[in-house]
């Protein structure tokens, strides 16, 4: 009897340490599906802003329009109807507040009664006007085309390059330029930071005497746990007006100074995976290489380095992975300014750094929640391939081992 | 005399060894100092502004003076919040990989996902909390919210260091554990846990460090710019330190006039993680000697 219930109890005990086991697997699907679900939602809605519309002249050709051919028009960057598939006629701008041009303040109304009607009869007199103004003077009668705004593709998400959120009429939602910003960024942290932190790792384990290795070691992990902000606060005061004065610019919140930051920040993750991949370097291997007369140093780089080659790169990639998703020092010294880096001495935007700065005044449900959900989730897939390929590559390795 | 050819090329062997070794040390020393640069600029900066006033009173005037006391309580309670939740389940998901999880494809799934966990940007995080949490679950911006966000955060180095920890111990143990008609939870509660708990416990420690730094999840799930008044309830919000040093540090009324508190603010969260980790090494010490004199 006391055997049964002692049983039991073990398999209660397993099942509760399964489902804690299981616990990280159902946290990163339900990350997936929140992120992709709010995500998502960017791509099903229009971005029109709520209340409004665009009206043509009914004669118009033209039926739909991409956000970003509406705020060219708008900008005055297209010019006639042909660049977005109708006649050759130039186009018209017309927004509600332009209106008092056309009627006097007797036929509009004092009280604006009559502006729905002034809109209307200046849309069907105008043959290659584009009017935007708020859907209620619309409402009965009205002879103009309203168009449809197509909604925003991943692959104009994607590949627009303009990223102003709260524009109006229409927001645009491009990323390349924050996506560029982001690898930027982050291969610049790792280009300087790679060489440095290889050879730290190669100092602490193959050249350094133990004595010093365990000084080092313990103080290169605090370096890993200093708090992200705190290094951002850092580069703000320091390093930020340090470039300032460098480089004689005008603000010092660049590129530069957010991968400096960054550097510092992967130097840690570098420098402990290179060294744990050179210390599984076989013994008998590079005994053999001493043996054949090779000095230390020719055999550290002759076999310890390319021995570990896999080692190292998963380090490097690792490096990548947390400065590509580095958010606070970023934020704080990087400038944000969402447009292409040309230098490093301009100001750039990350895509952490842009959620974390926009998600405070998006209005929840709204297309700008949703854009930012959509970016965290160009963050997630980055960072999981990332993830996958520092896996492959270790297990590579592992297995390589016992040849 | 003409030097023989092999006397030259070891000459120049050594010569480039030498070179190569001193100038890795050089650099690996230099690491170091840029620790060293960091946490004395803080440190030099800061340690005039901190008092007990500091530490003890709430912020005034546009927190440009006064203290940084509801940022500290709310940095403590955000951290026991997601500590009670990430510990527990992140032991017994530790004990589950290395000790009961047959080899195959489960286990590596599950080995797959926790390394992935580990490596989602803490920012997504924040998204993640925020419309689960807080819109989801309605828990709105809370400590409750905050904490879980967190909690999520620090699992993966938790489950970690257990399961490194559980590693660790020479299956002799288990063995002879079994044989005397254990079974295999009285082998891991009685044998295995004990003698894996020092190390399990630097983790925490190690976990309680990270998650007080961390700013990114709590931005949307719980943390407030300005709320001179301690929290009542789970669901309040709270202010915390690393949220406290950014806004005081990028947006605050008069960004000028509060660097003072700005330094304060940063030596404290490092004297926080600093001590979190040095504490943490020397358990690790203390316990891996007494192991040896065992």
């Amino acid at each position: 009897m006391r055997k049964r219930i002692t049983k039991f109890l073990e398999k209660i005990i397993e099942s509760l340490l399964l489902i804690s086991g299981t616990f990280t697997s159902v946290i990163v699907l339900l990350i997936i599906l929140f992120l992709f679900k709010e995500g998502a939602g960017l791509f099903t809605n229009t971005p029109m802003e709520k209340g409004n519309v665009v009206a043509l002249n009914k004669a118009n050709q033209v039926n739909e329009l991409t956000p970003a051919q509406f705020k060219n028009i708008f900008d005055q960057k297209i010019k006639t109807w042909k660049e977005v598939g109708g006649s050759s006629d130039s186009i018209k701008l017309f927004r509600v507040d332009d209106i008092a041009s056309f009627y006097t303040e007797d036929q509009i109304g004092s009280n604006f009664e009559h502006l729905g009607a002034c809109i209307n009869d200046h849309i069907s007199k105008t043959p290659n006007i584009i009017a935007f103004f708020p859907t209620e003077y619309a409402a009965t009668g009205f002879q103009g085309k309203l168009v449809k705004l197509k909604n925003i593709t991943i692959g104009s998400f994607i590949t627009d390059k303009e990223w102003f959120p709260t524009a109006q009429p229409v927001a645009q939602f491009g990323v390349l330029s924050l996506i560029l910003g982001t690898l930027w960024v982050s291969f610049a942290a790792i280009l300087f930071a790679l060489p440095l932190g290889l050879a730290t790792a190669i100092y602490l384990a193959e050249i350094a005497d133990s004595r010093v290795r365990n000084i080092l070691k313990p103080l290169i992990e605090l370096l890993a746990g200093i708090p992200s902000v705190v290094y951002g606060f850092f580069g703000l005061v320091v390093i930020v007006p340090l470039i300032k004065t460098i480089f004689n610019l005008d603000v010092g919140e660049t590129a530069l100074a957010g991968s400096i930051i960054l550097g510092i920040m992967a130097l840690p993750t570098i420098i402990t995976v290179s060294e744990d991949a050179l210390r599984t370097t076989p013994r008998a291997m590079k005994e053999a290489s001493l043996a054949l007369g090779a000095s230390k140093w020719q055999t550290i780089y002759k076999v310890s380095i390319p021995y570990s080659a896999s080692g190292i790169t998963a380090g490097a990639i690792l490096g990548i992975g947390r400065a590509i998703g580095e958010t606070m020092a970023v934020l704080m010294c990087t400038g944000n300014a969402a447009v292409i880096p040309h230098t490093l001495l301009q100001p750039v935007r990350t895509i952490p750094a842009t959620i974390a700065a926009e998600l405070g005044e998006a209005a929840q449900g709204g297309l700008h929640y949703k854009a930012l959900f959509a970016l965290g989730c160009i963050l997630f897939i980055i960072t999981f391939f990332i993830n996958l390929a520092v896996e492959m590559i270790s297990s590579k390795h592992r297995g390589g081992k016992h040849i | 005399m003409k030097q023989p050819d092999h006397l030259k090329v070891r000459k120049k062997k050594q010569r480039n060894q030498r070179l190569a070794f001193v100038s890795f040390g050089i650099i690996s020393f230099s690491m170091v100092a840029i620790l060293v640069v960091i946490l004395s600029f803080i440190l030099y900066h800061g340690f005039h502004v901190i008092s007990w006033d500091f530490i003890t009173k709430m912020p005034e005037d546009g927190m440009t003076k006064g203290g940084i006391y509801p940022a500290i309580i709310g940095t403590l309670y955000l951290v026991a919040g997601s500590m009670l939740f990430a510990f527990p389940i992140g032991v017994m998901s530790g004990i589950y990989i290395n000790e009961y999880a047959k080899d195959g494809m489960l286990k590596r799934f599950i080995k797959m996902m926790t390394n992935n966990l580990a490596g989602v940007p803490s920012i997504v995080f924040g998204l993640f909390g925020m419309s689960l949490f807080v819109n989801k679950l309605k828990f709105g911006d809370s400590i409750l919210a905050g904490s879980l966000t967190l909690g999520l955060l620090a699992l993966p180095v938790v489950i970690r260091t257990t399961e490194e920890a559980l590693k660790a111990i020479d299956n002799s143990f288990r063995i002879g554990s079994l044989a005397l008609g254990a079974t295999k939870w009285q082998t891991t509660r009685r044998v295995v846990m004990p003698m894996a708990f020092p190390n399990v416990i630097t983790g925490l420690i190690l976990s309680i460090g990270r998650v007080s730094g961390e700013t990114a999840p709590i931005l949307f799930t719980v943390a407030a710019y300005f709320l001179p008044k301690l929290p009542h309830s789970i669901f309040d919000k709270v202010m915390a330190l690393p949220y406290h040093l950014y806004v005081i540090a990028t947006s605050g009324t008069n960004i000028e006039a509060s660097r003072g508190m700005a330094y304060g603010t940063a030596l404290v969260l490092i004297m926080l993680v600093l001590i979190a980790n040095l504490l943490a090494n020397a358990l690790r010490r203390y316990f891996s000697k007494k192991v040896k004199m065992n």
